[in-house]
């Protein structure tokens, strides 16, 4: 189970902000929200959309433990 | 330092207060960003963070502007929640022994603040809402500080 965060324009596509999600590894929540959830899967795609998991940029696929805290980072704008 | 800030603010106090005590600081450069209204088509901008993350990406960029321009310090608030036309949505101060330390540094830093920093911006107005994303001329900004 990883409790998974979204940001920006992506939890309005979801509709949700912050839910647990049952994964063993970042490939394997990929692979739930496909399957549940294609139009936020398909957002999540844009090249531009980073993932942190325990609040460390990853790039590739990583295990997740049972408290991971994964969180979808659109494109960023302050100021 | 960086502070996210869930209030309004006066950017005079905290540039006050930044000065204050100060004996071998020979510049200290501020800017302000304010919520524009874009002529009543910007009724509300909404700022989001992600707590801790957002805090620690930009500590390294400050400690980064730190090494690169021999600053004595900084500080930075940056609002986040609703924020209506008028009010101050970030403030960046850099103190050094210098003017073009100061003055560097602080366009740095907020070059950096408007493309990369971790904040989720959304503007309503009377069309609706929309998310802001950093634009080309952000972009371009940014990248005068790659090459230099």
């Amino acid at each position: 189970m990883a409790r998974v965060l979204l940001f920006g324009r992506l939890a309005d596509v979801a509709g949700w902000r912050e839910r647990d999600i049952p994964a063993r590894t970042l490939g394997e929540l990929r692979g739930w929200i496909a399957t549940e959830d294609p139009a936020l899967f398909e957002a999540l795609q844009a090249p531009a959309v980073r993932t942190a998991v325990d609040q460390s940029l990853v790039s590739l696929d990583v295990d997740l433990r049972p408290d991971s805290e994964v969180a979808f980072l659109p494109p960023m704008s302050g100021g | 330092m960086i502070r996210l800030v869930s209030q309004p603010f006066d950017p005079g106090e905290a540039l006050a207060g930044f000065c204050r005590g100060r004996s071998e600081t020979g510049a200290i450069a501020s800017f302000t960003g304010l919520a524009r209204a874009e002529a009543g088509q910007t009724t509300l901008l909404e700022l989001e963070a992600y707590p801790v993350f957002t805090e620690r990406e930009i500590g390294r960029h400050e400690a980064a502007a730190v090494a690169r321009f021999g600053l004595q310090d900084v500080l930075i608030l940056h609002r986040t929640g609703p924020i209506p036309p008028g009010e101050a949505i970030v403030f960046v101060a850099t103190a050094a022994a210098h003017r073009r330390a100061a003055f560097e540094a602080c366009d740095f830093l907020m070059d950096y603040l408007k493309s990369r920093a971790p904040f989720w911006k959304k503007e309503t107005g009377p069309d609706g809402a929309r998310w802001i994303e950093p634009t080309d001329r952000d972009r371009d900004d940014l990248a005068r500080w790659e090459t230099s």
